[in-house]
């Protein structure tokens, strides 16, 4: 596990964005880590800003909000645009390349292109796009095991919506898929 | 590990109103503290408890001090704009003498302001917001285990102190999610109530009231409650330090601004710049005397708010001129990040460390 591992999640009211932040916090709790997520968004439920950051780290995590992120998963092209110039220099920003360019003028971070919502759409579920998105971050960065997110779905989603448990376990191996080629 | 949940500090102050006994639950929806009436909703009776919510905040206030004239535990949660609607009745609960807990779960503002994290309701809530000589015990949680744990804390001290107990919180606070541990180490004081009106019966008759046209009566009253505060600014001063013994500066910040501090502290001792971090844990009683000990070390200070500077009044006070006070403070819903405070921090820094040069 990393020492320290900050990442702010980003895209629009609707597509999931607190709950991939939950579902990555709710791991972090499991595997013993200490972990904060925070959330920001407007007032909207649909379509507006959305925004939450998760601290994971081995010691006692002070400020739980951070302006510099190491890591960003960005949704959308305003959110992505908003937050890419944030990312610590050799950071690594994941871009849902369905609905956002990658930004090429942060050449100095490592940029990793996730088709979120074609790969969600493919699985009949297009809803998963946040799950593929949360699935490819974790293969390749390690925060957390991919079993542990699969073991928080129970915890983190509502029990009615425990049927969907298994169409976002596979969301999240088809993410992981992505990253770990 | 096992007993950990993760949860947000809203959801573990209803937890640790469960655990503190609380009676009574009465509130007004407004955001950054929605989860604690809806979470309340479903906890209060399912354990037997009322919770209800009212039709407005002043409604919500006055219900509290219906409950707790019967010698129940009783509590509302509010956000800035709500608490100060409420502050008539925290007033004439104070005055009546009766034990409340009052949460603010405090947002941007003045005005309806906005939903983000606030500290600019310091001055109103440890000050007294409302009229005449009362003042509100106040504790300030950091973490969602304090939001918990101080929960049991503020009915026990409202109790003791026979007054109404702030638990001054922000919307970051209120809303992050932490691992919280849901022990059950709590004493619980059980008080005789024996002013409570509860049924006559062969007793003498009790009076609950804030009306004394007698201003020799009323005098009486104040002088018995500010026998109270001296008690509480003896007994219940609350606080906790950060490499505080070899600082050239130390910080001084509660809630959420000294959660960021924290951070600033390590990253400044990395480069050399040796910060340390005073938080009051208590804002009343303010931890002054420990501050005015820790001049004579030689430090200077900084207080870091959410707010324009309203804590720094009392920190100047406790310093009373034996050291430089600083402040850096974010307003209006904005959080201070860690790299701006050091940046601040590195301007200032030199000129603190040696004034005479």
């Amino acid at each position: 596990m990393l020492k320290r591992q900050e990442v702010k999640i980003v895209g629009m009211g609707g597509q999931g964005i607190m709950v991939i932040g939950q579902l990555l916090a709710h791991a972090a709790l499991i595997e013993g880590a200490n972990v904060v997520w925070f959330p920001c968004y407007g007032p909207e439920t649909r379509g507006g800003l959305a925004e939450c950051t998760v601290i994971i780290s081995s010691d006692e995590i002070g400020s739980p909000v951070t302006s510099t992120p190491d890591t960003l998963i960005a949704m959308t092209q305003p959110l992505l645009d908003k937050f890419a110039p944030t990312v610590k220099p050799g950071g690594v920003i994941f871009v849902n390349t369905s609905l956002a360019q990658p930004p090429k003028y942060r050449d100095d971070c490592k940029i990793v292109e996730i088709p979120a919502n074609d790969i969600a759409t493919e699985l009949s579920n297009p809803k998963t796009a946040n799950m593929v998105m949360l699935g490819g971050y974790v293969e390749l960065m390690k925060p957390v095991k991919l079993e542990s997110l699969k073991a928080s779905l129970k915890e983190v989603l509502p029990e009615h919506n425990h049927r969907f448990i298994p169409i976002n376990n596979t969301a999240l191996d088809k993410g992981a898929e992505v990253t770990s080629r | 590990m096992t007993n950990r949940k993760l949860m947000k500090g809203n959801e573990a102050i209803c937890y640790g109103a469960i655990a503190g006994r609380c009676d009574a639950f009465f509130g007004y929806p407004i955001t950054p503290q929605n989860e604690i009436p809806e979470l309340m909703s479903t906890l209060m009776p399912d354990n037997g408890h009322v919770c209800l919510q009212a039709e407005s905040e002043v409604s919500a206030i006055n219900m509290v001090y219906g409950a707790a004239s019967t010698g129940k535990r009783a509590m509302t949660s509010s956000s800035s704009p709500g608490i100060s609607l409420k502050q008539e009745g925290i007033s004439y609960i104070a005055a009546a003498e009766l034990p409340c807990v009052i949460v603010n779960v405090q947002r941007g503002g003045p005005g309806l302001g906005n939903t983000q994290a606030g500290q600019a309701d310091y001055f109103q809530t440890v000050k007294g917001g409302g009229h005449g000589d009362y003042k509100v015990i106040t504790l300030a949680p950091w973490s969602v285990q304090e939001c918990y744990d101080f929960m049991p804390l503020a009915f026990d001290l409202a109790d003791e102190y026979r007054g109404p107990v702030a638990i001054l919180m922000d919307a970051i606070i209120g809303q992050m999610l932490e691992a919280v541990e849901l022990h059950d180490n709590f004493e619980i004081v059980d008080r005789p109530k024996p002013w409570a009106v509860t049924g006559m019966r062969e007793r003498d008759h009790n009076v609950v009231n804030s009306l004394w046209i007698d201003v020799n009566v009323m005098e009486e009253v104040n002088l018995r409650l500010q026998a109270r505060y001296r008690e509480a600014e003896k007994n219940e001063v609350r606080y906790a330090e950060y490499k505080v013994e070899d600082a050239d500066m130390v910080f001084v910040a509660y809630g959420c601004s000294a959660r960021v501090c924290r951070t600033v502290v390590d990253l400044a001792r990395e480069e050399g710049i040796k910060l340390g971090l005073f938080r009051p844990v208590s804002l009343y009683p303010f931890p002054s005397n420990r501050i005015a000990q820790i001049t004579k070390s030689g430090c200077s200070f900084m207080a870091v708010e959410m707010s324009c500077g309203q804590m720094v009044e009392d920190v100047r006070l406790a310093v009373n001129g034996a050291s430089e006070v600083l402040f850096y403070g974010r307003t209006g819903g904005v959080v201070p990040t860690p790299t701006e405070i050091l940046d601040y921090v590195k301007q200032v820094y030199d000129i603190a460390a040696n004034p005479t040069s």
